[in-house]
């Protein structure tokens, strides 16, 4: 992560740094545009070179995540749950890894972030959990006044534009990146600027888990440059706008008007991940469909 | 066929009680609006019923205004239970007055007197009643202990079904805690009034309802009122995306039911004379303005031609003319502009290639009316199989398997509604699983319950009316 040399017992040893790339369709491409910036830790200090996304990156990953969706919406929810908690032990066999990149992106004490780790892999399995249950809570069996079985399932909006919160890199970002996924929708997710390393750490994760390619798509760069051609593709279907900035809101939220996307709107201040989620998120990215078939012999 | 002879059997027009002159209802009075009156028309003869007050801009901000007096010191803060009793009240209220209510949506409206009868105005009650139950009993509805109302709703409805649309609106606004200012569509504001009279016998609470009857500017100052908690709209996707903008960046929340093109599916193991009278309801219940009307019909091609002539032949016995006429199935156009959209769609049909069948019935001499009208060879890229005609014109498609029938149907930016006809319940499943809509009607159509959510998937707009889902609309969760 950094070009400091390690000393050993022997000659001294340089590191080898990693370098990001985004997360398109279950590989790691480069930015088409060629683009990185810099990322700095807390202090000011150099961690990494992001690559910085393009629209041409956000349409690729608008089609990926649209040709992910038949497998994934369609997947039963016993399996959709199974992915999800391999996600959850793969988490766990990195936590020092995701640790160490919290305390250089978020400037927290060891302590504090390794607590952070362990709520972040809790919260997803907290999700795992969720998706066989989602339709015995959110759905019904409706008693109508008719010879009618009438039934209403949730089911996924589809394509969803996530922008993730700027400042809670880890935590926040598997916040609302999970509910996403777990209700069958697939995610194109723009991740905070100035801290997306443990973004695409998850990305390595999620790529040698079971999720199938193209479920989770990942693009680093700038929220301002890319938001916009999220809000506005036609093939997109949902927009979370959590970690969108905040001078370009309503601009974005007049562009999904465009589609009609469900919008999930920005809190006026990032929200305290730590606190135990409400359903909203689960919900603002389903539909419910509601079934009639008339009853007799 | 053999058609039989019918008597006319004319419903009385005495029953609507219909007044020469209506007023706007602010604050639990009946008030003149400063805006400019509109003359409501029946569009079965193009004769004027009545006039009526309009709303100006200082009006809506009044309106809103004693909404949230209303809200803040009444309505926001009473229990539950004593607002589900109000709720009752209006619920029976309706049912003693249904029949008054029905002859005056059938004159203001068009529509046939035995739909106005036998759906809108029982189906209005039961919304109602059914929300007056969840008054008291918001803290099971799913959304956590003791979910908050939002504040004062704007609510904005279509001419289709005034009074239906109405209870759809105010039912559950009102159940959930809110207060409501509510406008009626610009041709068909006469029953929203009668209305207004059910909630002073009611004794609703000044303000709790406010009804202020306008054209499109006046929504347009509603919807954008800085006062306003919630928006809901029922109307066009266009005007929908124009209300989404409008709010857009303010937090104020927002429920739409838009528009739709819905697929009406059938297979070829479909019970054919079934299907055809589904198919008959499905586009010309209510002269097909219905957003949820199944407008495009998908026929698997081994079936299409026996079922066409099926569809024909059932087609022409419906009977065109006096919606007060208790005979009458397909009764008048609402409006005049209508009837244009109607025309000028149509005629793409013809220009674009597909095959115009007219029902050979008679129309009446005057008013406002348009033949039962079936396309065939239509093809998706044609007008007629993409835009939103809602009127009584059917577009039929076929196809020949069934992942063709599922991709067709959802080749479009609607989602609304579906429907699927086969014998085989597998398949039923199946195609309701794949159908992107938010309702699917298998082997029925077109029915509609106070306890299931109904709404659309992608341009057919967001949020649900009815049942747990439906309250979510007006639950600050």
């Amino acid at each position: 992560m950094s070009n400091r040399l390690v000393s050993g017992t022997a000659a001294p040893r340089l590191s080898v740094n990693k370098t990001y790339k985004l997360y398109i369709g279950g590989a790691f491409p480069r930015s088409e545009s060629g683009r990185v910036y810099e990322v700095a830790d807390a202090k000011g200090a150099f961690l990494a070179n992001a690559a910085h996304a393009s629209r041409k990156d956000v349409r690729d990953a608008v089609v990926a995540a649209r040709k992910g969706f038949a497998g994934w919406s369609g997947a039963t929810a016993y399996n959709r749950g199974q992915v999800l908690y391999r996600i959850a032990e793969m988490l766990e066999g990195r936590r020092e890894q995701f640790t160490a990149e919290v305390v250089a992106q978020e400037g927290l004490p060891l302590k504090r972030a390794a607590a952070l780790v362990e709520l972040t892999i809790d919260r997803w399995v907290w999700y795992a959990g969720w998706t066989d249950k989602i339709a015995t809570v959110l759905g019904a069996s409706n008693p109508v006044a008719g010879p009618y079985f009438s039934f209403t399932v949730p089911e996924p909006s589809g394509v969803i534009g996530i922008l993730a919160p700027q400042d809670s890199s880890l935590l926040g970002l598997v916040s609302v990146l999970a509910p996403v996924i777990a209700t069958g929708n697939t995610a194109v997710l723009v991740t905070s600027r100035a801290r997306p390393l443990s973004a695409m750490t998850l990305a390595e994760v999620l790529a040698t888990s079971d999720l199938p390619a193209g479920v989770v798509n990942i693009l680093t760069g700038s929220p301002v440059e890319l938001a916009p051609w999220l809000a506005s593709h036609a093939d997109v279907n949902g927009l979370d706008l959590t970690g969108a900035p905040e001078i370009l809101q309503p601009e974005l939220e007049r562009s999904a008007a465009g589609t009609v996307k469900r919008v999930l709107h920005a809190p006026s201040a990032e929200p305290d991940w730590t606190r135990r989620p409400e359903l909203r998120r689960l919900r603002t990215f389903i539909e419910h469909k509601t079934v009639w078939h008339p009853v007799g012999v | 066929m053999p058609t039989f002879e019918y008597a006319p059997a004319p419903e009385s027009r005495e029953l609507a009680n219909l007044r020469t002159s209506y007023q706007m209802f602010v604050d639990g009075k009946f008030v003149d609006g400063a805006g400019k009156p509109l003359k409501s028309v029946n569009p079965a003869t193009e004769e004027v019923l009545a006039e009526v007050a309009t709303a100006s801009s200082d009006d809506v901000d009044l309106a809103v205004r004693a909404a949230r007096r209303a809200y803040d010191r009444v309505w926001g803060r009473m229990p539950g239970a004593e607002r589900g009793k109000y709720l009752f009240r209006i619920a029976r209220l309706i049912q003693e007055r249904s029949r008054e209510l029905a002859v005056l949506e059938s004159l203001d409206n068009g529509k046939p007197i035995k739909e106005s009868r036998d759906t809108d105005v029982p189906t209005a009650a039961a919304h109602f009643f059914h929300h007056a139950g969840w008054a008291d009993k918001l803290d099971y509805a799913g959304y956590g202990p003791e979910p908050r109302p939002l504040g004062v709703a704007a609510q904005v409805i279509p001419w289709n079904f005034p009074l239906l649309m109405l209870a759809w609106k105010i039912a559950p606004a009102l159940a959930c805690g809110n207060t409501v200012v509510l406008k009626p569509a610009e041709t068909t504001p006469l029953t929203a009034l009668v209305f207004a009279d059910i909630c002073r016998q009611a004794e609703l609470p000044p303000g709790v309802v406010n009804i202020l009857p306008g054209a499109g500017d006046v929504g347009a100052a509603l919807v954008s009122h800085p006062d306003v908690d919630k928006v809901a709209f029922t109307g066009s996707t266009e005007v929908g995306k124009e209300i989404t903008r409008t709010l857009a960046g303010t937090g104020r929340r927002l429920t739409l039911e838009l528009g739709g093109k819905a697929a009406n599916i059938v297979f070829d193991d479909a019970p054919l004379d079934q299907a055809v009278e589904g198919i008959v309801n499905g586009i010309f219940f209510n002269q097909g303005h219905v957003c949820c009307a199944g407008s495009r019909l998908l026929v698997q091609e081994s079936v299409a031609e026996e079922l066409l002539a099926r569809l024909r032949t059932r087609i022409a016995t419906l009977r065109v003319g006096d919606p007060l006429d208790k005979n009458t199935d397909v009764g008048a156009i609402n409006s005049r502009e209508q009837l244009n959209k109607i025309i000028e769609l149509s005629d793409a049909g013809d220009a674009e290639g597909a095959q115009r069948w007219t029902s050979p019935c008679p129309l009446p001499e005057r008013g406002l009316f348009f033949a039962p009208t079936v396309f065939s060879e239509v093809q998706q890229s044609m007008r007629i199989a993409k835009e939103e005609i809602f009127g009584p014109v059917l577009s039929v498609l076929t196809f020949r398997t069934p992942d063709e029938a599922i991709t067709k149907a959802n080749n479009t930016p609607y989602g609304l509604s579906a429907g699927v006809w086969t014998e085989k319940g597998s398949r039923i499943l199946w195609a309701a699983q794949r159908l992107r809509a938010g309702v699917v009607w298998a082997n029925t159509f077109n029915r509609f319950d106070p306890t299931a959510p109904f709404g659309g998937y992608r341009e057919s707009g967001f949020g649900r009316e009815g049942g747990r889902a439906g309250l979510e609309a007006y639950l600050d969760v």
